[in-house]
């Protein structure tokens, strides 16, 4: 708390709230704007922020539920909404997993062992994380397709196979858990060894129990990464039952077929699952991310 | 691919490459576990090297060799006690190796090639498919007459040149499944015969079937009256030459242009992939049609990342100031609604500021009409295309600064700011004097890793504008708001898809980054070294 206080500090305080109030608005609008459009009755509907006559049409079509509409036609639901947000929860709750696992145990040995090529190997995974997955896009389009030749659970179209994709996104993962652990001390696993623990017990039975916060900011930040991620999808997923959420709704929003309330509706039902997670996490990721941050 | 985390938990305990800790006493008792942990290695092996044969019989060879290299690794690393240290780096290594390193190869070496819609295919499949091509002889053409009964079919053939010569198939269904059906010599068939108006309606499951004429010859449908006896039309000479049965005109394989040409230097499609050497990187750089798109593309690009990373510098460092302020009481409620932005998964979030935005039905542009009486064409035109991917990006990433500069901000000791107080410094003199130098180390390499990842924003523009609206007079569609790597990802999956160009941009894309991230590297370690 600073002590030395400017004598205008109640007209600046008011200021900055004035100011953030203004920002807010902006910021908030989109979402205010998206949930209202949810309700409104049609997919042209145009009017204030607070829907004059509201409908539960577009709720109903995402849910999956047939639609009566005044005149008496039934509406069917045109997409699978809520199978493409399982569809999503699936690959990313899978990937989160495997990415943990696998960064896991890479971070101890980067952290804990020595081997050699330890150091080349951590610098090469640091440029290597920078080049984007969408162009290598050609090389998985090409690899799963033969893959598939092969092994057909693996080949386009798979969920398994995209899960594989994402594989590669875990060198950033491995420096924030590499970090976590150069922060517990060693003497904990040293004296473990002395009573005779393999490094392995060692690993699993000192140092994960004590990483538990780092694990939980892992998976939380690939779940994300992994429920956004929309190239690789758009290219590996073709049926329309197969599609997850990202790659699935862009298809409310085509010039030729433009389901504006429909997407809306779409949009809010699975978009708040997913923020109210982050939100609960956040604050573990903002500490996560900053320590990620400052290391590089 | 790969190897489940039981197989470490027997591992002996007995490691050479562990030498900061001391040997355990009981690393014997635990090596007796071996055998599951052998069992498996080679049941996972022998699966590996089953797909391997197969993808080799299919006529690969990186992909195989790849698998093989790497599954000869694995056998080493978790079955020899020298690898012990390797196991627990091994698996993460394999998915980086698999999902980074090797795409980034197989790109590279797809760069060399004119891989792409039109030569998808190996010479192998080609000559495949043009072996498999049949041609009508002429010499056994029969009048065909289709007879119903039922939901049962039988076809009457009569011969073109000798009308007494009738053959009738047995019965079948017309279900578009490809069959053969065997015709005797018989003049009576079931049921009613049908109007060549009927025919016509069935001609496509007609066209699959195949006639097998009294064991002699197979015909097949020839046009909407007729079948008629079919044969190859070529047959393979050597050097993958194919000689015209018929006609005994030759095409080979021209190793240039990846297609079969005749003796005219006619192509006949599909073609097939071959190595075309620097031609890509040839046509980037001196094709006016592609380098001129191509270089304002890049220049786009870079402004873009750059002006998108300083708007949310600033943006997110001013706010974070805000939130750090005492007397702002109620600042944790501003600041779990200002992080929202980046709660919302981005691919929701570009969606509706493209509803929003939409010139006749959005909201965006209904405010502005009732306001100030202006209606911007955000889609079509390339100024506010721009602006609009400006802001959208700027409202998606100021939160992520944001975040980052108030865990630095609480490391800038709190003494500072009093002793400037006492002097009578205004806020402005604060953030200028003491916060920005204190910031400007810790916050370059996140900087810079924030304009690599917004060089590569792909969403971003794909979900947005699609990188529309488009450049006029171009040889390859490129668009006023296209990223590189939007660029690439079209020139490969929707126009044209040409696979060869689009790998050539992306190595060039890969060098520009790996450039970038070198620069980083060098700025995290100097600042590490304060």
């Amino acid at each position: 708390m600073a002590m030395v206080q400017p004598r205008n500090l109640h007209y600046r305080v008011w200021a900055a709230r004035i100011v953030m109030i203004a920002l807010l608005c902006l910021v908030m609008f989109p979402f205010l704007m998206i949930i209202s459009v949810s309700f409104r009755t049609g997919n042209f509907a145009t009017g204030s922020l607070i829907p004059e006559n509201p409908s539960l049409e577009h709720w109903a079509m995402v849910l999956g539920i047939p639609y009566e509409t005044a005149d008496g036609n039934i509406v069917e639901p045109t997409f699978p909404v809520l199978t493409w947000l399982w569809n999503s929860i699936k690959v990313s709750l899978t990937t989160s997993a495997l990415i943990l696992t696998l960064s896991t145990t890479g971070a101890y040995a980067f952290a804990r062992l020595r081997f050699r090529l330890k150091h080349h190997l951590l610098t090469s995974m640091m440029i290597l994380q920078m080049f984007p997955a969408v162009l290598a896009l050609v090389a998985f389009h090409a690899f799963f397709n033969k893959l598939g030749g092969v092994v057909p659970w693996l080949g386009l179209n798979t969920h398994s196979a995209l899960v594989m994709s994402y594989l590669g996104g875990l060198t950033m993962n491995i420096w924030l858990i590499k970090g976590y652990f150069e922060s517990i001390d060693v003497a904990l696993e040293e004296s473990a060894h002395i009573d005779g623990a393999t490094p392995w017990q060692a690993f699993r039975h000192i140092l994960l129990p004590l990483s538990v916060p780092i694990l939980a900011v892992v998976f939380v930040l690939s779940f994300i990464g992994v429920i956004g991620e929309y190239p690789i999808a758009s290219v590996l997923l073709q049926g329309v039952d197969k599609l997850t959420l990202a790659v699935g709704v862009k298809q409310f929003l085509y010039a030729q077929n433009y389901l504006w309330g429909d997407f809306a509706a779409a949009a809010v039902l699975t978009g708040m699952p997913i923020t109210v997670v982050f939100l609960i996490a956040q604050r573990y990721l903002v500490s996560g991310l900053t320590a990620g941050g400052v290391k590089g | 691919m790969t190897l489940p985390a039981n197989a470490k938990s027997v591992a002996t305990g007995k490691e050479n490459g562990k030498k900061n800790m001391s040997t355990p006493a009981n690393a014997q008792k635990l090596s007796s576990g071996n055998g599951p942990k052998w069992a498996l290695v080679a049941l996972i092996d022998l699966a590996l090297l089953y797909v391997i044969f197969l993808l080799y019989a299919q006529g690969e060879i990186l992909f195989p060799l790849t698998l093989l290299v790497l599954c000869s690794i694995g056998t080493w690393v978790f079955t020899n006690k020298a690898g012990y240290c390797y196991r627990y780096v091994y698996p993460c290594l394999l998915g980086i190796i698999m999902f980074i390193v090797f795409p980034l190869v197989y790109t590279f070496s797809i760069s060399f090639t004119n891989y792409g819609s039109a030569n998808i295919l190996s010479l192998e499949r080609v000559k495949e498919i043009h072996l498999d091509k049949q041609v009508k002889t002429g010499d056994q053409v029969y009048r065909l007459a289709l007879y119903q009964d039922n939901g049962q079919y039988q076809l009457q053939l009569t011969d073109k040149n000798d009308s007494a010569n009738v053959y009738t198939s047995e019965s079948f269904t017309l279900d578009g499944q490809a069959k053969e059906v065997a015709a005797q010599p018989d003049t009576s068939a079931q049921g009613q015969k049908l109007s060549m108006r009927d025919i016509v309606k069935q001609r496509a499951a007609l066209g699959e079937i195949t006639v097998n004429l009294h064991g002699n010859s197979r015909l097949v449908m020839s046009s909407l009256r007729e079948f008629a006896a079919m044969a190859p039309q070529y047959r393979e000479e050597a050097d993958n030459v194919l000689v015209d049965i018929h006609t005994g005109e030759s095409i080979r394989p021209d190793m240039v242009t990846g297609f079969y040409v005749n003796v005219d230097g006619e192509q006949i499609a599909p073609g097939f992939s071959v190595y075309v050497g620097g031609e890509n990187y040839q046509l980037l750089l001196e094709d006016k049609g592609i380098r001129e798109p191509f270089f304002k593309i890049f220049v786009w690009t870079v402004v873009f990342a750059a002006l998108s990373v300083t708007l949310c510098a600033i943006i997110g460092l001013l706010l974070a100031n805000l939130m750090q302020w005492e007397p702002l009481k109620e600042r944790g409620i501003y600041r779990v609604l200002l992080i929202l932005p980046y709660a919302v998964p981005a691919f929701i979030s570009i969606l509706i500021f493209k509803g929003l935005f939409n010139q006749n039905f959005g909201e965006i542009n209904m405010i502005l009409e009732g306001l100030f009486g202006i209606e911007p064409e955000w889609m079509t035109n390339p100024t506010f295309a721009r602006m609009m991917i400006l802001i959208v990006n700027t409202w998606l990433g100021y939160p992520y600064m944001m975040i980052v500069c108030m865990g630095l901000l609480k490391a800038i000791p709190d003494v500072l700011y009093e002793a400037s107080a006492i002097d009578g410094a205004t806020p402005i003199h604060n953030l200028l004097f003491i916060t920005l130098p204190s910031l400007a180390k810790s916050m370059a390499p996140i900087l810079i890793a924030s304009f690599a990842f917004n060089f590569n924003n792909f969403v971003l523009i794909d979900l947005l504008t699609a990188g529309g609206p488009m450049r006029p007079g171009t040889s390859i569609e490129a668009g006023f708001t296209d990223l590189l790597v939007n660029f690439t990802f079209r020139t490969a999956f929707v126009a044209g898809q040409d696979f060869g160009l689009a790998s050539a941009i992306a190595t060039m894309i890969f060098l520009i980054v790996g450039f970038i991230s070198w620069v980083n590297l060098r700025a995290t370690r100097s600042s590490q070294e304060y």
